[in-house]
């Protein structure tokens, strides 16, 4: 038998060695059940991580790599300050949408002018929308003590309707033959999220995402605010016996991560999107939560969890067209990381020893 | 009444990096007191878990009125007539005293029959206790006979108790004591856990002492001095903190009619408080715990707000500053909870030399932090303190309790405070350790500091303080020179009994 014992302090080794772990246990488990589904599990697995960077058409996904993996490691960075504070911030996909809302609406206010300003104006306004959104949850929670984690969720199912009604509505496009959704940005110059190399898939929300990464990892590693943030985390009462201020606190990192979300949502109406529509949102707010647990809630590895992420939503989509495997597979696959990696986790704090006998 | 109890054999438990017990060996005689004497950290904790069935020995045998006895799990233990009354009580506020007792049991009785079972033990034991209050309204010492009776109920042979006294007025310790000598004369054998040397020598037959893991020697208690219990205990001599007797200077804090309502339901709220203490001065403010310690020094160090006017520190009103500003203006304050509180659990030593040093130290700029010079305050403070450790890069949990508070003290003391307040300075430190934290904080005082010391110590206050005073329910006693009072003087500003009265012995 075997049996955890405690460890004196957290290795740090295995903090990087288990999302690794868990990769390789997500593609044995994930192989095991594709070949119960009837399919070669090696092929899957080579398509799922193999095909999107290396096969004969990676030229066309390659792209679409940074297109997926930047609203993720975005959105992802805003969770984990408040993640690493012990803030859950569960409705990233709610402020997402209200950003993208923000954001379209003030282009399509502007329509048709073209203007320098109007591009920046509408991520001012993407990541108001977002910050707005994130602002609920937090102050309520700040006056009344109420649970962030539900009313967030909640909010994403207010946001889901509010997204409906502006496209049936507000922003309906009035040129669309009465088709639900927006003009499409792409086709307005000055609002176009354009790749800033033509064909790469580098946008401007690709770099925002990078900025994102550079920002939080000096924040946490070198700002007072970044430790505070640890600190509130890891021992309250000792935050707060620092000085931290818990409301400005629980402000500060809702209200980030709902910026960022809201401006994930803002590059990814404006660019590859392109419009609004009811079906705008395609679940980038809880991956996102995902992503930011992979990477362990540090920088730079939830930016190669969006990464691994981005990948696995692409190599699925590839084995879905050409192998033919349910898309409930491929979630299940994606589960299947988060899961492996909250249980190889204990590794961390605990190492496993055989059972000693009993001594009589 | 002299048949050999309990007689252990060469325990000895290992944990991953230290050997907890090593080849322990002595007696218990039926109907005597046995105390355990050791510092924190020489393994009574785990030869005590051993007997009660909580730590499975590695190697070493037990024998129990001359059967084999290795008691898997406490139940084992209890059904074999051992009982143990924690140093923590595990008692739930809300419910009354016989649903605390009843929730220990495998098959509680009806909840009248126990009530009426609770009343008898209790009466016939001195140690009145009413079966339905609620345990949040009870004091410490009142909890602690609900923690007793729980095991009297049991009709134990063998009684352990961990520090029991340390919640205690002296007069209740009489109480207890009294409570503990009748269950001898009924040939209950009692090992007794505890640091405070004189209750030792005054309830005590045998004494077996453990220091580093290992039995070093065994003694009547009351044919030696408390002195050479300590340096068996040490190994060493010891030293004794020296003050040097000074003026004292002008009023640096005073609180003026401070009340507090405590944040926690069941803490204590603090009503007029008034003190005033002076550059120089060492204010011992004593209590049994849990009546507004926690609370005062939360007002102290700002992480309660108050009115303005009744936290004034030369002269200028900060009732309503946050912890940062007062630390600028140098306050600085050691709470009682190292880990979580002091402390960050997981964070490194140079983390939690940051957690409260950023102002006062310089070891940050516009909110970046230095890092370096970070880590040198940390490494001054481990090397100026003594703290056992690699180096500080090590989880504050990874320390021991002693090495840590030394470091959370002397993280406050290297800041030089104009005023420090402390609560429990030597909680669970040895007593070298603890000797070298008094003279720190004498020293501070003696540069000109205010140091107020709240502890539940009354030897360590009477040692180090110039005035001294008591909370009880969250008020403050009048405050009285330290030097000449009596202990009975004393157990009356610190409440007396709690009003529990001591007849039906």
């Amino acid at each position: 038998m075997l049996r955890l014992e405690k460890r004196p302090q957290p290795s740090q080794a295995w903090t990087y060695a288990t999302p690794l772990l868990a990769v390789i246990l997500t593609m044995l488990a994930g192989g095991a059940l594709f070949a119960f589904l009837g399919k070669d599990p090696l092929e899957a697995i080579r398509t799922i991580f193999w095909d999107p960077l290396f096969s004969e058409f990676a030229f066309y996904y390659r792209p679409q790599l940074l297109v997926k993996g930047a609203p993720l490691v975005l959105i992802a960075i805003g969770l984990s300050l408040g993640f690493r504070a012990g803030i859950w911030n569960i409705g990233a996909e709610g402020q997402y949408i209200m950003g993208a809302i923000c954001g379209a609406g003030v282009a399509l206010a502007f329509y048709p002018l073209e203007a320098w300003w109007i591009f920046p104006l509408m991520v001012v306004a993407g990541a108001f929308g977002g910050l707005i959104w994130a602002m609920i949850p937090a102050v309520l929670k700040v006056r009344f003590g109420t649970n962030e984690i539900l009313v967030s969720l909640m909010l994403v199912y207010v946001a889901e309707q509010f997204l409906a009604s502006m496209s049936l509505g507000l922003l309906k496009n009035p040129q669309g033959y009465g088709f639900p959704g927006s003009r499409n940005l792409q086709q307005y110059d000055s609002a176009h999220n354009a790749d800033l190399i033509d064909g790469s898939g580098m946008h401007w929300g690709v770099v925002a995402a990078l900025i994102a990464v550079i920002f939080a990892y000096i924040l946490l590693k070198r700002h007072l605010l970044g430790f505070h943030i640890r600190l509130t985390g890891e021992a309250p009462r000792a935050a707060r016996f620092a000085g931290v201020n818990p409301s400005r606190l629980i402000l500060f990192c809702l209200g980030t991560s709902g910026a960022l979300a809201g401006l994930a949502g803002l590059f990814e109406v404006a660019g590859p999107s392109g419009q609004i529509t009811i079906d705008f949102n395609v679940g980038y707010g809880f991956t996102a939560i995902i992503v930011a647990f992979l990477g362990r809630l540090h920088p730079v590895g939830i930016l190669m969890a969006g990464a691994l992420m981005a990948l696995t939503y692409i190599g699925g989509d590839i084995a879905q067209s050409k192998m033919g495997l349910p898309s409930a597979a491929i979630q299940l696959f994606q589960g299947m990381l988060l899961f492996f990696l909250l249980a190889v986790d204990v590794l961390t704090n605990f190492r496993i020893k055989p059972a000693k006998k009993e001594v009589a | 009444m002299t048949g050999t109890l309990l007689s252990i054999r060469g325990l000895t438990k290992a944990y991953p990096g230290v050997v907890a017990n090593s080849d322990v060996s002595f007696d218990i005689r039926e109907g005597e007191v046995h105390a355990l004497l050791g510092e924190n950290g020489a393994g009574k904790s785990t030869l005590v878990k051993m007997i009660y069935g909580l730590v499975k020995p590695d190697t070493g045998t037990m024998t129990l009125r001359g059967a084999p006895y290795a008691p898997a799990e406490p139940r084992v233990a209890r059904a074999s007539g051992v009982a143990m009354v924690f140093q923590h009580f595990s008692l739930f506020e809300a419910l009354n005293v016989a649903e605390n007792i009843a929730l220990g049991m495998e098959h509680p009785p009806k909840m009248r029959d126990l009530a009426a079972r609770i009343k008898e033990v209790s009466e016939t034991y001195g140690l009145p206790l009413d079966p339905y209050r609620t345990v949040g309204d009870l004091s410490a010492g009142e909890r602690q006979r609900v923690e007793i009776i729980r095991c009297l109920l049991q009709d134990p042979r063998l009684l352990i108790m961990d520090e029991p006294t340390s919640v205690l007025t002296p007069q209740e310790v009489e109480i207890l004591f009294r409570t503990l000598r009748k269950l001898t004369s009924e040939g209950v054998a009692i090992l007794y856990i505890s640091h405070k040397l004189e209750e030792i020598r005054a309830l005590c037959e045998s004494a077996t002492i453990l220091r580093l893991g290992k039995k070093v020697g065994t003694c009547v208690p009351r044919e030696v001095s408390a002195r050479e219990m300590a340096e068996m205990m040490v190994g060493s001599s010891l030293h004794v903190p020296e003050r040097k007797g000074g003026d004292l200077g002008p009023i640096l804090l005073e609180l003026n009619d401070l009340s507090v309502k405590s944040p926690s339901e069941f803490g204590t709220s603090l009503k007029n408080i008034t003190l005033k203490v002076r550059s120089g001065e060492v204010l011992g403010l004593g209590g049994v715990a849990g009546n507004g310690q926690d609370e005062l020094l939360a007002a102290l160090s700002g992480e309660i707000l108050t009115a303005p006017g009744a936290v004034v520190m030369e002269g200028q009103p900060i009732g309503t500053l946050g912890p940062t500003a007062r630390r600028r203006m140098g306050l600085l304050t050691a709470p009682e909870e190292r880990l979580g509180h002091a402390a960050a659990p997981d964070m490194s030593l140079t983390e939690n030399a940051l957690l409260t040093g950023s102002v006062r130290q310089g070891l940050e700029k516009n909110g970046f932090l230095k890092w370096g010079k970070t880590r040198e305050f940390a490494e001054a403070i481990i090397k100026r303190f003594d703290v056992r450790t690699p180096g500080p890069g090590n989880a504050a949990r990874s320390l021991s309790g002693g090495n840590l508070q030394k470091f959370v003290i002397g993280r406050e003391v290297m800041q030089l405070p104009i005023v420090l307040v402390v609560n429990q300075p030597t909680w669970g430190v040895d007593a070298a350790a603890a000797a070298s934290i008094r003279q720190a904080l004498l020293d501070l005082a003696a540069g000109g500091t205010a140091v107020i010391v709240i502890s539940q110590d009354l030897d360590e206050l009477m040692e180090i303080s110039d005035h001294f005073g008591a909370l009880n329910e969250g008020r403050l006693s009048d405050i009285r020179p330290a030097h000449g009072l009596s202990v009975d003087e004393i157990g009356l500003m610190m409440g007396g009994a709690h009003g529990m009265e001591d007849a039906h012995v």
